[in-house]
């Protein structure tokens, strides 16, 4: 009788849903399955024998952690070698180079553009033989495991549209982010936690803001929204329930509310009244299984060494890597990361290395740890910013000291895991790291190539909205196959 | 039990696919007529299904178009083909001769249109709709939104004793074609919760819900709703969603987000509403208003200027670095977007990097829009993130004390501080406006002077080529768009969807109106009574179809699941702020005092200081406390990186661009708010301990609760459940307990009250906010 019941009004809720929303696509079937969890698989995917939502191919990766480097990290520092920089140290760029680039307002006016070298040593490593900085020691024992990507290029110059950029498409708000998008097309795997979710984290070096914004659902259903998970008490918005109820309790509270508000239903008939039961249902099971995702401390001595001991302190990005892993290996779709910092304009020697210390071992550990769950195949992984930074100083170049400003025209990102060729190093630029020689990956080809090795087509995955057909990758995008496995 | 959940899986399976075929038809078809119209109309059949699936490559885009076909104009697509001078894309009357037709249905795939690589599919419906058009003579007809709306005769009806005015003649005609009969009137407490909700936001307070149980006369709906229009609530509900449109923010919107105090504006808005202002003077003087200072009416001149805030409320740079002119000429793009979605109902921004692939508007017709906007005395950034100096850009007004006490007397301003507010001032030589080509800022092409796309109205020779004169062109009678699209918006204030169900869209790609001679009737009947907003919404909430109950049947739901032909009222989550209006106003928190500077209430911790660059008075959240704590939704500060997430969750939109429609969605995040939030906490609290003081027994105390909760007396089942729940709740509760319970809001707690009792009714009041139905328009 009760299961007869569920099924009646999912039917309506859901025929309601989907007339509601429109041209959904595949996004209806992934909205079911979340909206009414349980009602078509019992709660126990392999029971009903499928998975959510509708891959348009069969995936390599199932999910994906994007440990975003918030304020755009040098390339010239980290994954792009240059050591003609070192022979042309402090002269100026040559113009024929500079070509029509624009710069941006904080160098524009220079009188020089005297070009610096990086001021730690690159060596090569790992069978693939790729070269990587010093300030990244645990990253250079992964290189056979990830594919760095040397000749990433956006169109934007300043931080709110480049960053907006490689998480919406578009450089104006209002379009879903990445995270959102796959919502939409994969829907979820796990029936106790958002899909998408965000963690944030932040070095000492010179921080820009991230924006709420970059994990908004667009104009897709709020249900696709990134939910960000923070340190402290309430991990998540409102989750905690207040001081003096016991679960008991908050149970016999529902139980209250679902008579009262099944009692309106029979009066209306209206499949929302259902549907609102269903989400203080799943609310109720958040409760759980947020604290019990988001609890470190039952992690092995192996796992904390692994990621470093920062990774027990909540807020940092050791701490959100390990967390980033729980999550995805629960079933989250999504996993962004923000670390914040990057953005050494001045001061650069001394700030990198502390932001890179932050990361550099717990990005490493994410990769190791994925891999010897037997999950780095399913999930893709990724390492960048929003930009590159420039082969000329901003402001005074000294032998200790330089800065480096934004550089749109080529950055260093990795990617590894799920679908991607391991140890390779994809693109290459000019001798002095300003301009793209082979391979150049704009903004839409890596974003295409993100929802490709989810069984995505980033032509088909789309959403009409006000008359005009969207997608993550806007009107261009080609998917980058040689870095494919 | 395997196989169960199969077959569930297939029924689901059957219902997307059945769903999918439907999408793309027109809403006149899709719900309950699946076999071909008598009589196939282009503008509602046809139309829509080339526009869709043809008009990207032959459509007006001149630089997309292929093979020279351009089949949205009917000249044009009835000439010869290019290619093959012997064939014609329609031969009237003869789909086999038809070259246009023969390519959809053709086996070749080579041939196919369209292109397998355009990821596009024409469904057999599709085909069929345009074999039988092309039979009964392929005839073409002018977008519909482009004709001048005419007030058609009120159509025969036969349930002629249900309707209260002109409204409930066009429903009705709809609703009798389909076999649908209209519900009942709601009952009265949920009518006035409802009326109330919507006119100003508020429940309704118990002594109005008695006054109006108690008062037969037939009249008695209309004078609450008189009585309603007159309270200075209404203007802050109107405005919410004016501010929606406005993109109103109290931050500068990029990257450190600084504070702005663009707030008089808003006061404004609300002062505006209250007064009944004509929605022509109303958008105007927003548009145009420096245009239309006077010297003979000084004390008019700050007011205009105020006003002019409107296009001012954009977000601004204050990132260090930016390209100046790419900054400004983003603000002109912004400007230039809202009015086409606002007030045109047309998405003008697809026009700017290229021809408008489905509607007749050029990109040269763009930047003539653009070149109106172009003018303003600004720059793309003006200061970095800083002090009080930087609250609002150049052009600005300031607003002195004396103003305040004597000119603007709307604006609450609460302090001596210097006030500033960004308004509109044009050069004193225009700038030069040129195309942009890909809409890039740095790649001017064409100069263009100011105009306005001819296919919605030429513009008159005699307006001058400012603000203003596109304030006239927007408001000549002639101009088909503006008072369908106001009509349109306001109809789904009060019915939940718009009449056209894509508001901010009525171009070829948008949806089919549903009731147009509804539409047209309400459109030329509000200009013909001088744009009154009032007057409109009266006759909008007096009708019978807005009175109907909320109730669905099973055979409703069915025939017309979406509620396309109103023939019982739509039941959605009201407002965010107005959720937040309806808890302080049910627990008595609410401070009722209209504008001033935004307020910061209750936040969870870390949420601005997660995402921040450290910079700026907005870094960190200093929460309010007193009064600020009680305010209406409508005044809760929205910084625009970081929206409040109480506004957020449900579905407020964060004012990054002009939106004319909420999303209304259905989250668990919403059900962990109204469980946890310190707000919701505290209202149950202090409603609580209200009824505890008063001199009735419990279950009295109950059903009061309920009453000014839910709006009504509860059922006798409904008050069972609540009183063996706070029984139960009393009887468990410990004094330690209760301590904690207690503990929540800055509201002070009577030291000598019954703690248990008042934890245990706490939780029946928290209960009762949970209900759906409280937020619920029902």
């Amino acid at each position: 009788m009760m299961e007869k019941e569920i099924l009646e009004h999912g039917l309506n809720f859901n025929r309601r849903r989907f007339l509601s929303t429109m041209s959904l696509g595949l996004g209806s079937v992934a909205l079911g399955s979340l909206m009414i969890p349980g009602l078509l698989n019992g709660g126990d995917r392999d029971d009903a024998g499928f998975t959510p939502g509708i891959p348009h191919f069969a995936p390599k990766a199932k999910r994906v952690i994007y440990l975003f480097q918030n304020g755009a990290p040098s390339q010239l520092e980290t994954f792009d070698y240059k050591p003609k920089l070192c022979e042309m140290y402090g002269l100026d760029l040559p113009p024929s180079v500079r070509g029509e680039q624009r710069l941006t307002g904080m160098t524009a006016n220079q009188a020089s553009f005297p070009l610096a070298a990086s001021f730690t040593d690159f060596k090569q490593y790992g069978k693939s033989g790729t070269w990587i900085s010093d300030i990244m020691p645990y990253t250079s024992k992964i290189v056979d495991d990830i594919c760095v990507i040397r000749s990433m290029y956006t169109e934007a110059i300043n931080h709110d549209p480049a960053l907006t950029f490689l998480q919406t498409g578009s450089q104006q708000g209002n379009r879903p982010s990445m995270g959102s998008w796959l919502s939409y097309g994969l829907g979820n795997e796990n029936k106790n936690l958002p899909d998408f979710t965000v963690l944030l984290s932040r070095g000492i070096g010179n921080g820009q803001g991230v924006y709420s914004k970059l994990w908004s659902n667009g104009f897709l259903d709020s249900i696709h929204q990134g939910v960000q998970f923070s340190k402290g008490e309430d991990p998540v918005l409102y989750i905690n329930d207040p001081a003096g109820m016991a679960r008991n309790e908050r149970r016999e509270m529902l139980d209250q509310l679902a008579q009262l508000n099944q009692m309106s239903y029979e009066e209306f008939g209206d499949p929302e009244i259902t549907a609102k039961v269903k989400q203080y249902e799943m609310a109720y099971r958040m409760q759980t299984a947020v604290p019990e995702v988001m609890d470190l401390s039952k992690e092995s001595d192996d796992i904390v060494k692994l990621y470093g001991p920062d990774c027990l302190v909540p807020g940092t990005f050791a701490a959100n890597c390990l967390l980033a892993r729980k999550l995805s290996e629960n079933g989250v779709r999504f996993v962004q990361l923000y670390h914040q910092g990057w953005d050494q304009h001045g001061n650069l020697p001394f700030e990198i290395k502390s932001q890179a210390k932050d990361v550099d071992q717990a990005s490493a550990a994410l990769v190791t740890d994925l891999k010897q769950r037997g999950l780095l195949d399913e999930t893709l992984v990724i390492w960048g910013g929003e930009f590159g930074r420039t082969s000329y100083s901003q402001g005074k170049l000294t032998p200790e000291n330089y800065g480096r400003d934004h550089h749109p025209r080529c950055f260093s990102i990795w990617m590894a895991g799920g679908g991607i060729k391991p140890g390779m190093v994809y693109g290459e630029t000019d001798e002095l790291g300003y301009n793209i020689i082979k391979n150049p990956v704009h903004v839409h080809d890596f974003q295409a190539t993100v929802l490709h090795t989810l069984g995505l087509n980033h032509e088909k995955l789309i959403f009409k909205h006000l008359g005009r057909r969207y997608r993550l990758t806007d009107i261009s995008g080609k998917v980058v196959r040689d870095i494919l496995s | 039990m395997k196989n169960s959940k199969l077959f569930l899986f297939f029924l689901l399976l059957g219902s997307i696919i059945w769903t999918l075929n439907g999408c793309n038809r027109n809403s006149e078809v899709q719900i309950s007529e699946p076999e071909l119209p008598d009589e196939i109309s282009y503008n509602f059949d046809v139309r829509p299904i080339l526009s869709d699936k043809c008009f990207v490559c032959h459509g007006p885009d001149e630089k997309k178009r292929q093979a020279g076909l351009r089949l949205d104009d009917p000249v044009l697509a009835f000439q010869a083909l290019k290619e093959h001078p012997s064939a014609h894309a329609w031969v009237a009357g003869d789909p086999n001769a038809s070259e246009a037709y023969l390519r959809m249905v053709t086996k070749d795939s080579v041939k196919l249109m369209p292109p397998a690589t355009s990821n596009l599919k024409l469904e057999e419906f599709e085909i069929s709709v345009i074999k039988k058009w092309i039979k009964q003579g392929a005839k073409y007809e002018k977008h519909w939104s482009f004709v001048a709306p005419k007030k058609s005769a009120l159509p025969e009806i036969a349930n002629q004793s249900w309707a209260k005015n002109e409204i409930d003649y066009f429903i009705a005609e709809k609703q009798e074609q389909r076999g649908l009969k209209p519900n009942d009137e709601a009952d009265k407490e949920r009518l006035l919760k409802r009326l109330s909700i919507d006119l100003t936001g508020l429940p309704p307070t118990i002594s109005m819900m008695d006054r109006f149980l108690a008062d037969k006369s037939p009249l008695a709906y209309e004078k609450m709703v008189d009585e309603l229009l007159k309270n200075p609530a209404y203007g802050e509900k109107m405005a919410i969603y004016w501010l929606d449109l406005a993109r109103y923010a109290d931050s500068h919107g990029y990257q450190d987000d600084g504070y702005r105090t663009q707030w008089p504006w808003r006061d404004w808005v609300i002062y505006a509403l209250n007064k009944n202002m004509p929605y022509d003077q109303f958008v105007t003087w927003q548009l145009a208003g420096d245009f239309l200072i006077d010297p003979a009416f000084p004390n008019k001149t700050k007011e205009l200027l105020l006003a002019t805030g409107f296009n001012r409320n954009h977000k601004i740079t204050e990132e260090g670095g930016v390209i100046q002119e790419e900054y400004r000429l983003s603000y002109v793009t912004d400007r230039n977007d809202l009015f086409g979605k606002a007030f045109l109902g047309m998405t003008l921004e697809c026009a700017h990097c290229h021809d408008h692939k489905y509607d007749p508007l050029s990109q040269k017709e763009y930047y003539k829009m653009f070149a109106f906007f172009n003018n303003i005395k600004e720059v793309g950034i003006e200061s970095v993130i800083g002090g009080p100096e930087t609250y609002a850009k150049k052009p600005l007004m300031e607003i002195t004390n004396e103003e305040v006490k004597s000119i603007l007397k709307f604006i609450n301003k609460p302090d001596t501080n210097r006030l500033i507010v960004s308004v509109m001032t044009d050069m004193d030589t225009a700038r030069k406006t040129f195309i942009l080509k890909r809409g890039a800022y740095d790649a001017p092409g064409e100069e263009v002077s100011p105009g306005t796309p001819n296919a919605i109205l030429p513009f008159n020779k005699n307006y001058p080529k400012n603000r203003l004169g596109l304030s006239k062109w927007l408001f000549d009678k002639k101009n088909p768009l503006t008072a369908r699209v106001f009509i349109n918006q306001v109809w789904q204030e009060f019915f939940g969807k718009g009449i056209v169900k894509t508001t901010g869209d009525f171009g070829m790609q948008g949806e089919l109106p549903t009731h147009p001679k509804l539409l047209d009737w309400l459109a030329v009947d509000f200009m013909e009574h001088g744009w009154n907003v009032k007057r409109l919404i009266k006759q909008m909430v007096v009708s019978a179809t807005y009175r109907q109950s909320a109730v669905s049947s099973p055979e409703k739901l069915a025939k017309d699941p979406e509620n396309i032909y109103f023939s019982r009222s739509s039941r959605y989550h009201i407002n965010a702020e107005n959720i937040r209006d309806l808890v302080l106003a049910s627990s008595g928190l609410l401070i009722p005092k209209i504008g001033g500077p935004s307020v910061k209430p209750y936040q969870p911790p870390g949420l601005w200081e997660g995402a921040t660059s450290g910079r700026g008075l907005l870094s960190i959240y200093v929460q309010d406390h007193g009064e600020s704590l009680y305010r209406r939704g409508i005044y809760t500060l929205i910084k625009r990186t970081v929206p409040p997430p109480t506004m957020s969750i449900f579905d407020a939109s964060n004012r990054d661009l002009c939106e004319v429609k909420r999303l209304k969605t259905n989250t668990p995040l919403q059900a962990l708010m109204m469980l946890n939030d310190p707000t919701v906490l505290e209202a149950s609290r202090v409603l609580a301990a209200k009824l505890l003081q008063e001199k009735s027994n419990p279950l009295d105390k109950i059903k009061k609760a309920f009453r000014m909760i839910v709006c009504r007396n509860p059922s006798q089942k409904e008050l069972d459940v609540l009183n063996v729940y706070f029984m139960n709740q009393r009887s468990k509760i410990s004094q330690a307990q209760a301590t904690k319970i207690l503990a929540v809001g800055e509201y002070p707690i009577n030291p000598n009250m019954d703690k248990k009792l008042l934890a245990a009714m706490m939780r029946v009041v928290n209960t009762i906010y949970n209900l759906e139905e409280t937020i619920t328009k029902s």
